[in-house]
């Protein structure tokens, strides 16, 4: 490993995955380790046995709940949106097969409906009252018929000005209603977008509906075949296959920096590669970093999909924070034998929320009362943590941990940061979304 | 007219001949100058047969990440069929074979039908590894067993013919 390269990657991480591929595809020269002997770091999916062992201490799963092969327990979570875009973007789409997730719903006034993302499913949905309804269908109807480009169809607003509120506002919507577009349609984690200009906003309710149209399940999301594990292995191939050089299994990935404070190389076991750049996960580099946060997890074995869903194999349910009467959203997502990730007959749901007390476990209790009996059920909390050193002065670029959402437009938005960051340039995601259509069984 | 689609992985140390063997199949090339593989990693090959049944093979390679050995399960997860190849002329080649083919008995797909290829079958007067300890690892594990040369096209279409029966 003595030898030059442009950028060292430490951690295979999905988010140091990525960055790894796209800059190998630019022609960069990348070097890419991780202390561990497998892929993913957080984001690997565990087997049955692994399962036991990280949270049990034990090697031996009862035999009722089946082959530990045939579990791919993720240790985090799912896809839309602009990650799609990276997939068709890199090609990666030929590594991997994805599968559309079933349903996709929303958790009001103590039920779980499903989330209406048209105006005809909004006058269906008894998630509204009557005349909310016809309220809700004239909103939905703006935001399909709105075309950046076409004034007529803004109505006279221009909504690089008027805010999220004010829009909403001239359609007399109720605070539930708000609560299930901004939180399950328009993938907010918080109500800070009320007050930003409501483009974005209109533009999240737009790719919903499109994502929705074009997977044809019902929902927007995908989600691959033997779980997102699979998704860093992915994008570590892309990165191999345009010149990246893998090793696992590196203890002590030491930085090393010149005089300069810049960084020259990474040391371990007694060798040294220079670069010129460090791409990293956070525990690589835990001196320039500050806890965020935590996030609080649930991981359940169930012999039956989460109830009041339809029977869906694979759902997401967004439990919006006020519906808890909390600060931050909880997330259910649930997958089965249908996506590879458990024996026949068994499924796998998540539970996860932003932790705002010290007792996760009490936090998570009404998220996990939702999916009704669990064979098994495991806690997992980890920090979050976000980089607080300036890349202009030492040239590291270190990732943000992930956070509890479960569907990646947070992930994404942080890698296309970064990838600017380090080559300078933006990554231009503009491409043709029908591919992925292809992808899809 | 029938279709069928099966994904071909090739397994073994670096610069074993790999993508040299694909090449020779694909493109009925060779070339000797060939490095480390990069940029092609996923070629495909239809092949037709006599009863007008067709066969497409998905062949990935490694792209290089085995040489650390640093290569992920995705790589074999799916696959049919396992081609692990190793150079007659490096006992080191054989012995990483082995150990392929131990990863795939543990995590491959439970159905994957595996063969030993023992490639650069030119190179006689360097030869070190017997043919005869190619052909008994190869029963023992319920392998088919073939030597190849990239070089001179040498039984490279029969070991594909083989996975069509």
């Amino acid at each position: 490993m003595d030898e030059e390269y442009d950028v060292i990657v430490l951690g295979t991480g999905l988010k140091e995955c990525i960055l790894s591929g796209l800059l190998s595809v630019d022609g960069l020269k990348v070097l890419h380790m991780d202390r561990n002997d497998y892929y993913g770091g957080e984001s690997t999916s565990l087997n049955l046995t692994q399962l036991w062992k990280h949270f049990k201490g034990e090697d031996k799963p009862p035999e009722q709940l089946g082959a530990s092969r045939d579990y791919n327990v993720d240790m985090f979570m799912m896809a839309n949106g602009s990650l799609v875009r990276i997939l068709i973007h890199t090609d990666v789409t030929k590594y991997l097969n994805f599968k559309a997730v079933d349903g996709s719903f929303v958790y009001n006034k103590s039920k779980i409906y499903k989330v209406p993302a048209t105006d005809v499913e909004a006058l269906k949905s008894p998630l509204m009252g009557l005349f909310e309804k016809r309220r809700a269908r004239k909103f939905f109807i703006y935001v399909q018929d709105y075309d950046e480009n076409d004034p007529k169809s803004h109505e006279g607003l221009d909504l690089t000005k008027v805010t999220a509120k004010e829009l909403i506002s001239k359609y007399g919507l109720e605070d539930d209603t708000i609560d299930f577009i901004g939180h399950a349609l328009a993938l907010y984690s918080s109500d800070n977008y009320l007050d930003q200009p409501a483009l974005d906003f209109v533009k999240r309710m737009k790719l919903y509906a499109e994502s929705l149209a074009r997977f044809q399940g019902g929902s927007p999301y995908i989600y691959p075949l033997y779980g997102l594990g699979e998704l860093p292995q992915a994008f570590a191939r892309l990165s191999a296959v345009y010149g990246g050089t893998y090793m696992l299994n590196k203890p002590e990935c030491k930085i090393e920096y010149g005089d300069d404070g810049k960084v020259i190389g990474v040391t371990s076991e007694g060798e040294t590669a220079k670069c010129k750049k460090v791409v990293c996960d956070p525990s690589y580099l835990p001196d320039k970093v500050k806890k965020v946060g935590k996030v609080a997890r649930a991981v359940c074995i169930m012999s039956h999909p989460i109830p009041d869903t339809n029977d869906s194999h694979s759902a997401q349910v967004i439990v919006p924070q006020k519906q808890l009467g909390r600060k931050s959203d909880m997330y259910l997502f649930c997958c089965s034998y249908a996506h590879n990730v458990a024996p026949k007959g068994k499924f796998i749901a998540f539970v996860s929320t932003e932790a705002e007390t010290d007792d996760p476990k009490v936090e998570l209790e009404p998220g996990i009362k939702l999916l009704g009996p669990v064979d098994e059920i495991f806690y997992h909390n980890y920090d979050r943590y976000e980089p607080t050193n300036d890349h202009t002065a030492d040239n590291c670029f270190i990732s943000a941990s992930y956070d509890p959402t479960t569907h990646f437009e947070t992930t994404v938005n942080d890698v296309i940061q970064m990838y600017t960051k380090i080559t300078g340039k933006a990554l231009d995601l503009s491409v043709d979304l029908s591919a992925a259509s292809a992808t899809e069984e | 007219m029938s279709f069928c689609c099966t994904q071909l992985v090739l397994l073994g140390d670096s610069g074993v001949g790999k993508s040299c063997i694909v090449l020779r199949f694909v493109r009925g090339q060779f070339d000797p100058t060939s490095k480390v593989t990069v940029g092609a990693s996923f070629l495909s090959q239809t092949i037709a047969l006599q009863d007008s049944t067709t066969v497409k093979f998905e062949i990935w390679d490694t792209a290089g990440q085995e040489r650390y050995a640093a290569l992920a399960p995705l790589y074999y997860r799916g696959a049919g069929v396992a081609v692990i190849v190793y150079d007659i002329t490096s006992p080191e080649s054989f012995t990483k074979a082995q150990y392929w083919v131990k990863e795939l008995q543990k995590h491959g797909s439970p159905g994957i039908v595996m063969a030993l290829v023992g490639n650069k079958a030119d190179l006689q007067e360097k030869r070190e590894v017997p043919v005869q300890d190619g052909i008994d690892y190869a029963e023992k594990n319920g392998m088919f067993f073939i030597e190849t040369s990239a070089k001179t096209a040498d039984n490279i279409n029969q070991l594909f013919e083989v996975f069509l029966r």
